[in-house]
């Protein structure tokens, strides 16, 4: 994949001449180190990875009040409530509304700009840095921004909308309005990232190929969707699956969007309330009903793989087979 | 390039990574020992005890206090501690309950020093009844908390508004506009009618929980769930009565439908977007902090409608976990004694729950600056005697939160009242079984 850097093994160059000591010692060297080095990353996965998960779903099988000192077995009880809990849902539908509205927008505005940041600009660098600056700034202070912009009556979005004579739109309490709103947040955030990925796959596009295209009469247009894009495609399901992993766990934004009582509920009715708002709001107050929250964490993580997989399978059937420029995106 | 310096390299990082683990496993324990101890406060809101924890300090010299919380909501409060006690630490020293999630600690004791076991039954005395009962486990066995305050309610209004409508601004004459919630509403329509570019209230969820505790602590002393711990959302009067009530009031287009506690509810106190807002002695403190300074002098209070009603108060209580239990246990002795009442009430406002501090001259007698002067002492504390508590069931803060949330639905028109009122019962069930 055109994003990974460097992963030579780190086994070949070890028995290099700088060590002349024992040689048995050296071997044990060159055979175990690398499991040594590669160790601090599969051990903090295990404490904050894999044990996590499990006893999460050890939790699951119960029903656990946070603050309660027994916890009886109750088997798939949880989860055959969760199942049929329309709350739970409402909250997937509102996730999935989410992701689409801000993702799709968001990969093609980003292939627009590594395109724009790929041409002879003046000054590339410092573009380059500029669409960077809005990821290193904190979420909770943009939420919180946005959140004031999207305000209903002391807002800017409905003072700008009042400015052209248009009606001021209820960014909270309407269910589409809100997703717009969060989908606009989560874009503003993530689009100049995947823009410098995408660029950097661009980079690696050997210059040749638009030489013979354009030789061959193809023009700029032509050559953006017949070389560049599918040439991108592994970039582009990276990206995908990266803003699928993270556009389903959806929290931040949306919990500090809405402010005021409760605003875990993401609204009255519940309006922008995505699932892991949803697990919260179980798993910690109101209701401290920590075996139900964990049924909904596990429900949550079969369903990002649903989606990746939907993903993957989708991209892959659209691209084609090879890496090669082929007819891939044509629609 | 060379290959060694490369593989010395990794080795640091794995050697820093390692660190990085143990220590971040391992830190945070203060030494314990014989240098001065530190107390954490976990409190949210308005406590008013700054001037309090110097007195205490300077009288304890080993002992340092620290605050957090101050300003914070309660729903952004109470779920930390709840984790910090289900984590088994984190907690402050001192920690305090509200009275709506008492209940919910109570159900497990277990957390919490018994205060009974530590000379706490002299202070009975020093409370109210029934809110030292408030901090008992049912069967009577361990004091969880020892009492704050109590919400005495009133009706908090802006002069200068008052007085653009063409009503009359002196608390006394406002207090005779409304005798009963009825004729609120009817003033509010003259006010609403006067087009001052500003609503008569803030947003129905609050008036709805003043109108829920007033009725049900003056007809059947609970409110969601009955004494025994049924939920009675449906059949408990008190709630439908106060419902309908506010229904009348959004029907009326009152509200100013700034949700209670938003940045926007915030927004509108600072550009005096509403008239009057029902007010809980604790109120008059989170006013002053929303409104700022520019508003001094031009809030006032008057007598609620209908009669009395108590909304909110809290509790100190020492999480087992604490490392310094004894001091603790002082200090919140200390913090609601009759002294450290009236010293948080003369700070932020909330009304104190012990007798002896009712009655101190200091309080009696005590007027609020920023409120024009406002008897506070005497509008406040005169009927805090003869409060009537409402009991609260087990699941009373996650059944109020759907309950409020349909009458925010109603007002902001995305339900009308019936709708919003089966929502409200649908959702309070569901609340409650979980």
């Amino acid at each position: 994949m055109t994003v990974q850097l460097d992963a030579r093994p780190p086994v070949a160059p070890a028995a290099g001449g700088h060590r002349r000591s024992s040689g048995r010692l050296s071997r044990l060297d060159t055979r175990y180190s690398p499991y040594l080095f590669v160790a601090p990353f599969f051990l903090l996965f295990a404490v904050f990875g894999v044990y996590p998960l499990i006893y999460t779903f050890w939790v699951s099988l119960h029903d656990w009040d946070l603050l309660g000192t027994d916890h009886p077995f109750v088997g798939a009880a949880n989860y055959t409530q969760l199942l049929a809990d329309g709350d739970f849902w409402h909250a997937v539908v509102n996730t999935l509304g989410i992701f689409v509205i801000s993702t799709v927008p968001q990969l093609l505005a980003a292939l627009w700009l590594a395109n724009l940041l790929n041409r002879g600009l003046r000054a590339r660098t410092g573009w380059r840095m500029a669409v960077l600056v809005p990821n290193v700034t904190s979420t909770a202070a943009v939420a919180i921004v946005f959140g004031v912009i999207f305000g209903r009556e002391f807002g800017m979005a409905n003072w700008l909308l009042d400015m052209v004579g248009l009606d001021p739109i209820a960014w909270k309490s309407d269910r589409v309005a809100s997703w717009v709103a969060i989908s606009a947040m989560v874009d503003w955030r993530w689009t100049g990232y995947n823009a410098l990925i995408l660029l950097a796959a661009m980079q690696a596009i050997p210059r040749d190929l638009y030489e013979s295209a354009s030789i061959d009469g193809a023009n700029r247009v032509r050559q953006f969707w017949s070389i560049t894009v599918p040439l991108l495609k592994p970039t582009i399901i990276f990206c995908v699956i990266i803003a699928t992993i993270g556009g389903l766990q959806l929290f931040t934004e949306p919990r500090l969007f809405h402010s005021g009582t409760n605003p875990i509920r993401g609204g009255s009715l519940r309006e922008s309330q995505t699932v892991t708002m949803y697990m919260f709001e179980n798993a910690f107050a109101p209701h401290y009903n920590f075996g139900y929250g964990s049924a909904v964490a596990w429900l949550l993580f079969a369903l990002i793989a649903l989606v990746a997989a939907v993903n993957v399978l989708v991209l892959r059937r659209l691209g084609g087979s090879g890496m090669g420029p082929g007819k891939g995106a044509d629609r | 390039m060379a290959v060694f310096p490369r593989r010395r390299l990794a080795a640091v990082a794995l050697a820093a990574a390692t660190a990085l683990l143990v220590t971040a496993c391992g830190g945070a324990d203060e030494a314990d020992g014989d240098g001065p101890v530190t107390l954490t406060v976990d409190v949210f809101g308005q406590f008013g005890y700054e001037q309090l924890y110097q007195e205490y300090m300077t009288a304890h010299p080993d002992v340092k206090i620290v605050e957090r919380g101050t300003g914070t909501n309660l729903d952004e409060y109470s779920p930390k501690l709840t984790q910090w006690l289900a984590a088994g630490r984190g907690a402050g020293d001192v920690v305090a309950i509200e009275e709506g999630l008492m209940v919910e600690y109570k159900a497990n004791p277990g957390n919490f020093v018994n205060l009974l076991d530590h000379g706490a039954a002299d202070l009975k005395g020093n409370f109210l009844e029934w809110k030292w009962n408030a901090g008992l486990t049912a069967d009577g066995k361990q004091l969880i908390g020892l009492g704050t305050d109590v919400g005495g309610i009133a009706i908090c209004y802006r002069k200068d508004l008052f007085e653009k409508a063409g009503l009359p601004t002196a608390r006394d004459e406002v207090s005779k506009l409304w005798p009963t919630w009825q004729d609120y509403i009817a003033t509010g329509e003259r006010f609403v009618a006067a087009k001052t570019g500003a609503s008569f209230l803030d947003a129905a969820t609050n008036t709805f929980n003043t109108i829920l505790l007033q009725t049900a602590g003056n007809t059947t002393g609970y409110s969601y769930y009955d004494t025994s711990g049924n939920l009675v959302v449906d059949s408990n009067p008190a709630v439908r009565q106060a419902y309908d009530t506010t229904m009348d009031i959004i029907d009326s287009g009152l509200s100013g439908k700034y949700g209670s506690w938003s940045e926007e509810w915030v927004s509108a106190f600072k550009q005096s977007k509403f008239a009057t807002i029902a007010c809980p002695a604790w109120m008059t403190g989170v006013i002053e902090g929303n409104a700022g300074p520019a508003a001094q002098g031009k809030w006032d209070i008057a007598r609620v409608p209908g009669d009395g009603g108590n909304w909110g108060g809290s509790h100190l209580a020492v999480p087992k976990q604490s490392k310094h239990q004894a001091e603790a246990i002082e200090l919140a002795k200390f913090l609601t004694s009759a002294k450290g009442q009236i010293g948080a009430f003369k700070a932020k406002g909330p009304l104190p729950s012990s007798p002896q501090a009712l009655d101190d001259p200091a309080i009696a007698g005590a007027t609020n600056a920023y409120f024009s002067g406002a008897p506070v002492g005497a509008i406040f504390g005169t009927g805090a005697k003869s409060l009537k508590p409402v009991y609260m069931g087990p699941k009373n803060q996650a059944v109020r939160t759907e309950v409020e949330n349909a009458v925010r639905t109603v007002e902001l028109g995305q339900r009308n009242p019936e709708q919003g009122w089966a929502d409200a019962v649908a959702n309070a069930k569901k609340a409650a079984a979980k």
